[in-house]
């Protein structure tokens, strides 16, 4: 049998041009509802400074940049008001200390558990019940310090006076069990994402399995562990609820964990939850309060961008 | 090694076709010529002194059985090649020397792979020991993203190693020849090294445990050919000291270097599994120009593989 001859030029007339036969309308829709979909972050972020603004600069109109930043009194929805933000920064500052010496150890040390010793099974099993616990409202959290935390320490506090019924620890204590699973969640991808060449290289060499997850997988995965711990500083920094529930109203300059106090969400959710009319000058000073957290995590973030870019490409 | 004596290996085969025996002919001819080219003139180091005799190894994978009643010694100070086609269990034999295996999960081994009269499968052998003294070297170069320096410090700050350690890092860099190139950039990231100066980074990082075995799991696979005879030359060197042994996709390659040569092929046995065998081992002249086994010789003249 012979073969059959092969590529026949075809009759010209036959063959169908190479041009477009119809414009394709539905693939220019998707395009430009994907286009949509990537704005609208993007458009929202821009709206909220666009509308942080106009209040925020009323508000500097009236009171010094330098009593803002340097007063330690923050009286704003009082009769006699002071614009000392210090007494909020602090009780921030203070509450997500605790929080991340809470969320930080235990954290990696469960990224180290799942990705070096556990079994492949073991894992399957915990890393999503661990991420169920970033699933949980807050504001279940904040009633969780509030009537069972904060109590167990006023019963069992073994020195001297025990914490006020508002107080930093519990909101601290709380906030750092909430942002657990995300410094662990994160932590486990970057160090699951370390080339196994790396763990060989280290074990051939006599090196037992603690010694090559500190020495040699933690810091290969060094970018990824900072840019986790930092999105769990910037949660600190924005949580809300729990602070709003368990550490208090009061605006107190204070570093005493076990004292009430007020952060600078917390004054946003109270003031802002109020019968403040909208016109009035303690309204901006939402905004102004809003402005300065907006900064600070937008200054987080760009640390960690910075950081993960880096390492990135530290190996390879 | 006397080239000259070495027997015209045209008059060892006994090929049907005649144009494929000519062929033959050249190419065993120019393979005679690179045997041994990289070994200085070493006498071949005898296996009354092993290091190693492993006997009726059966690695598994799962339920797979990867790697079929291998049976081999290995004496003091030899360079052994293993070499074989793809999937023939080469590698899985090298990293049962240094109990790699025990890494991968489910990997299963028995028979016995006994180091200077001791069975690493012993269930007292510590696997951690037994690395420490068997070094190995992978295919691609995974040097740790730290500093050269700290590279080579690793292993003894890891095992405790007593001394100066500015003396160990120069002596295990000049040691695996790299020294020179390095020596005025020791705090400079080790990823900013060529892939061949990785790669003896990552011997030099090796010897300085100053481990008695070296393992070299395809070290010139990733490299070019300058590197490659960089890296082949250092292990002439290095074999004066250590006991080397080698996996290599290069025949050429081993028959240069290397004082044994160990032939793997992968078989496929009654039921169709196909598994890994070692097929003959004998001294790399031997294996290479009068091999016993007709497909050893298939192999190394290129028929098949």
């Amino acid at each position: 049998m012979s073969p059959p001859p092969r590529t026949a030029a075809p009759d010209p007339a036959a063959r169908r041009s190479l041009h477009r036969a119809r414009p394709r309308y539905g693939e220019r829709v998707i395009q430009a509802l994907l286009l949509l979909a990537a704005l609208v972050s993007v458009a929202t972020t821009a709206g909220i400074v666009i509308s942080l603004i106009p209040p925020t600069a009323e508000f500097f109109g009236r009171v010094d940049v330098g009593e803002f930043i340097g007063g330690t009194e923050w009286t704003a929805l009082f009769t006699k008001p002071e614009y000392g933000v210090l007494p909020l920064l602090g009780a921030t500052l203070l509450i997500t200390v605790i929080a991340l010496l809470v969320a930080i150890p235990v954290g990696l040390g469960a990224a180290i558990y799942l990705s070096e010793y556990a079994s492949t099974r073991v894992r399957k099993v915990l890393k999503p019940a661990l991420e169920v616990l970033a699933g949980v409202p807050t504001v279940v959290y904040g009633f969780f310090a509030l009537s069972f935390v904060t109590p167990l320490l006023q019963e069992h506090w073994p020195f001297g006076e025990g914490p006020d019924f508002n107080n930093a620890l519990s909101a601290g204590l709380v906030m750092g069990v909430m942002i657990i699973p995300t410094i662990a969640s994160l932590s486990e991808d970057a160090m699951a994402a370390v080339p196994d060449a790396l763990r060989d290289g280290a074990y051939a060499l006599g090196s037992g399995k603690r010694v090559v997850s500190v020495r040699v997988v933690v810091p290969a995965a060094l970018s990824g562990i900072v840019a986790a711990c930092v999105l769990g500083v910037s949660r600190a920094i924005g949580e809300t609820m729990i602070v709003a529930i368990a550490s208090g109203n009061r605006a107190t300059l204070s570093f005493n964990p076990l004292d009430a106090m007020q952060t600078m969400t917390g004054f946003i959710a109270q003031a802002g939850s109020g019968d403040i009319p909208v016109r009035s000058f303690e309204y901006k000073t939402i905004f102004a309060v809003g402005a300065l957290l907006f900064v600070i995590t937008f200054v987080m973030n760009m640390i960690s961008i910075r950081l993960v870019r880096k390492y990135r490409e530290v190996y390879e | 090694m006397n080239h000259e004596s070495a027997p015209d290996p045209a008059t060892h085969r006994q090929d049907p076709v005649p144009d494929l025996a000519a062929q033959d002919a050249s190419r065993g001819r120019s393979m005679a010529l690179a045997i041994g080219d990289r070994r200085r003139g070493r006498p071949v180091p005898s296996l009354d002194d092993p290091v190693f005799h492993i006997s009726d190894l059966d690695v598994w994978y799962a339920d797979h059985q990867a790697v079929r009643d291998v049976t081999l010694t290995i004496g003091r100070r030899q360079i052994t090649a293993m070499i074989g086609p793809s999937g023939c269990g080469k590698s899985t034999v090298i990293r049962c020397l240094n109990r790699m295996n025990d890494l991968i999960p489910g990997a299963r081994v028995t028979g016995k792979v006994v180091y200077y009269g001791e069975n690493l499968y012993d269930t007292e052998v510590d696997p951690i020991e037994v690395r420490r003294r068997i070094g190995m070297v992978f295919q691609k170069p995974n040097p740790f993203p730290k500093s050269i320096y700290d590279n080579i410090a690793y292993g003894p700050r890891v095992n405790g190693m007593k001394g100066n350690l500015d003396d160990l890092v120069e002596e295990a860099l000049t040691g695996a020849a790299l020294w020179d190139e390095v020596k005025g950039k020791l705090k400079a990231n080790a990823l900013a090294l060529s892939g061949g100066q990785q790669q003896r980074l990552c011997i030099a990082r090796a010897i300085a445990v100053r481990p008695e075995v070296i393992l070299m799991d395809e070290p010139c696979s990733a490299l070019d050919p300058i590197a490659t005879a960089r890296i082949e030359d250092l292990m002439a060197k290095l074999a004066s000291e250590f006991t080397i042994v080698i996996v290599t996709h290069n025949m050429q390659q081993a028959a240069r270097i290397s004082d044994y040569t160990a032939f793997f092929t992968a078989d496929v046995d009654s039921e169709g599994v196909r598994h890994g065998r070692l097929v003959e081992y004998d001294t790399t002249e031997k294996i290479f120009e009068n091999p016993a086994d007709p497909r050893t010789e298939g192999y190394i003249t290129g028929r098949f593989g």
